[in-house]
């Protein structure tokens, strides 16, 4: 096998090979074999016919809608996120481990839950929406519908992500930004939010791709209006119900290049930022 | 700048920190805040910053009462016990920090980066990032940074503790030449008793939020005030015998002793260090027998324990090179100890009702 040098060292901790089996074969059936299936359907169709069914103007609109939405909805998260960490983490008050146990409710709560919840907070005689309305704020069948329910789906990935560094951000930095002369506003701003920098990009990635691909609760807020309120998602779906298979696995392509893109381009800016936290 | 601590008092729940402490520090002096942890030295040095307020109490810059003023209004240097360096900002960006919250020119500020940054020997890592640096660098990097702003005094909350015997004796050395270089008044907090004697000019000796001792290094380390005091300097021998008429009696030891004339005996407690215990190979009328336990030469004075089987003592004995190599001791052998000297305490009288 090896040159004799290279002799095996034996890890201290059991079970790397069977570790590395389930792991791969974990890949390979949930991930791998699916996303190849969809490429592999997509190539059924020749290019014409590929720029037809994913690069129609009515798909175009679709994925601004998606991409657009889940964006605006992920920077309200990172907002919203990092005020509900700092307050858990930082101050003590009656109902605060409620308020903790509550954050995780999205992740458990189903979707379509949370669509039919909050169309019918903001329909015209919702508890909502008999107030809004009336002031031209449609909370339902429209994009801020869709922006809504996706702030409430995606706020739970980005507390959970800033809760736990904020916790473990020593208490002396701020004293020591204190003690060189830094007042509230300048400890805030220039100490404590650039060293949850790269949580706030994770946090900001995982609450953008829970909006992509989230399909259930959209479907009852946004009235699905083609060119309007139609997101990709619901596109492949109708795909689905004509039996265009591979119609429907080319919308999904390219939405899936995009969220590559997209995630990546994040992680490249988060790396580039990293280089202190090793 | 001179500071005065005056009846200050603190408590963390149902922990006193400090109770009732008053203190100079006269400006321009290197003191330390020697004791060990739980003793209050942090919670001073805490207050000073003012970092910490106060439950009752004064604290005084020369005449001026800064009880009540924030610490970023005290311009105070602080240099915390795990530095507390900015992860996310360079070393110069670290150092700068002060100098641009105050909205320094950003020339003047660059330059005084640079000069900081040569005092501490950092000049070419200005770009780095604190995880890029060793524990000594970034200590030197947090004392640059709480320089900055030219502080009317500096305080360092165990500022070697964290680094390795080398570093530490080399940071020591260095910090001190700056202080005589600068002037500046500086406290610091240290549970090492050796650094505390090597760098200050001043010790105050802390315990249970009190301060028991304060004076110069040779002071405290010649005259102990009190029992803690001698047994927190390190290694001593404790005798516990009797005093009466001018005299001390410690099994078979006797020693003068002005301080008690009365005929009537009291308890007392002698502490002796090492170094003043005589080892002799005769036996004399007030010499304790004693066998040879452990012999290490390893070190400027030769170490010796000895265990006295009569009163099932063990002592510690420093013997200087020289009277070594005379006496040429080998584990197991029996010798006579006596003591040049003894520090004899008495506990307050127990009246009979």
């Amino acid at each position: 096998m090896g040159s004799p040098k290279h002799r095996r060292r034996s890890s201290p901790l059991p079970g790397f090979a069977s570790g590395l089996t389930v792991t791969v074969a974990y890949l390979g059936i949930l991930l791998i074999i699916p996303l190849g299936a969809c490429l592999i359907k997509t190539a059924s169709l020749d290019w014409p016919q590929f720029v037809a069914a994913a690069w129609s103007a009515r798909a175009r609109s679709a994925y601004f809608l998606t991409f657009s939405t889940s964006a605006i909805a992920a920077v309200i998260d990172v907002i919203l996120g990092t005020l509900l960490a700092w307050v858990l983490v930082r101050y003590e008050f009656p109902g605060r481990r409620l308020m903790d146990a509550v954050i995780d409710l999205p992740f458990a709560l189903p979707t379509a839950v949370a669509g039919l919840v909050y169309s019918s907070l903001y329909v015209k005689n919702g508890w909502f929406g008999q107030f809004l309305i009336p002031l031209g704020i449609q909370g339902s069948y429209s994009r801020l519908a869709i922006v809504l329910v996706l702030v409430f789906l995606g706020l739970p990935f980005v507390v959970r992500t800033i809760q736990p560094l904020l916790g473990s951000l020593e208490g002396d930095i701020e004293e020591a930004a204190a003690s060189l002369g830094a007042n509230r506003w300048q400890t805030f701003w220039r100490v404590i939010l650039p060293s949850l920098r790269p949580a706030l990009a994770t946090g900001f990635a995982l609450a953008f791709a829970r909006g992509l691909g989230e399909y259930g609760s959209v479907v009852f807020v946004s009235g699905n209006m083609p060119f309007k309120t139609e997101i990709a998602p619901v596109l492949i779906v109708q795909k689905l119900d004509e039996y265009s298979y591979p119609e429907a696995t080319a919308i999904a392509v390219v939405l899936l290049a995009g969220s590559l893109l997209a995630l990546g381009l994040i992680s490249w800016l988060e790396a580039r930022n990293r280089r202190y936290a090793s | 700048m001179s500071i005065s601590i005056q009846n200050v008092s603190r408590r963390f729940g149902n922990f006193q920190a400090l109770s009732d402490v008053s203190l100079n520090v006269p400006s321009g002096s290197l003191t330390a805040l020697l004791g060990p942890s739980g003793s209050g030295k942090t919670t001073l040095l805490r207050i000073i910053a003012g970092l910490e307020t106060p439950d009752t109490g004064t604290v005084l810059f020369q005449e001026e009462d800064v009880t009540e003023k924030a610490a970023r209004d005290r311009e105070v240097g602080f240099v915390f016990q795990h530095y507390a360096l900015f992860r996310h900002m360079t070393v110069f960006e670290n150092v700068a920090f002060g100098l641009r919250v105050r909205k320094v020119a950003k020339d003047i500020a660059n330059a005084r980066v640079k000069e900081l940054l040569s005092l501490v020997r950092l000049e070419g890592l200005g770009n780095r990032f604190p995880s890029e640096l060793s524990g000594g660098q970034r200590q030197r990097v947090a004392l640059a940074r709480a320089l900055a702003m030219r502080p009317q005094m500096l305080l360092l909350d165990e500022p070697f503790g964290a680094l390795d015997a080398k570093v530490r004796q080399e940071l020591r050395t260095w910090l001190r030449k700056l202080h005589e270089e600068m002037h500046v008044t500086t406290v610091f907090v240290t549970h090492d008793q050796e650094e505390a004697f090597e760098m200050a000019d001043q010790v105050v000796v802390m315990n249970h939020g009190k301060i028991e001792q304060i004076g110069t290094p040779q002071d405290v380390f010649d005259h102990p005030a009190t029992p803690f005091v001698m047994d927190f300097l390190g290694n001593v021998n404790v005798f516990h015998g009797r005093v009466k008429a001018g005299r001390v009696e410690l099994g078979p030891f006797s020693l003068a002793y002005d301080a008690y004339t009365h005929e009537e005996p009291r308890n007392a407690t002698a502490y002796v260090r090492p170094h003043e215990l005589e080892i002799d190979r005769v036996a004399t009328a007030t010499s304790l027998a004693a066998r040879v336990l452990q012999v290490n030469p390893a070190g400027a004075v030769v170490k010796v324990r000895v265990f006295a089987e009569e009163y099932g003592v063990e002592l510690n004995i420093d013997l200087i090179r020289d009277r070594a190599a005379v006496l040429r001791l080998q584990s197991g052998d029996t010798v006579y100890v006596h003591p040049k000297t003894a520090r004899v305490f008495m506990p307050e009288p127990e009246y009979a009702i």
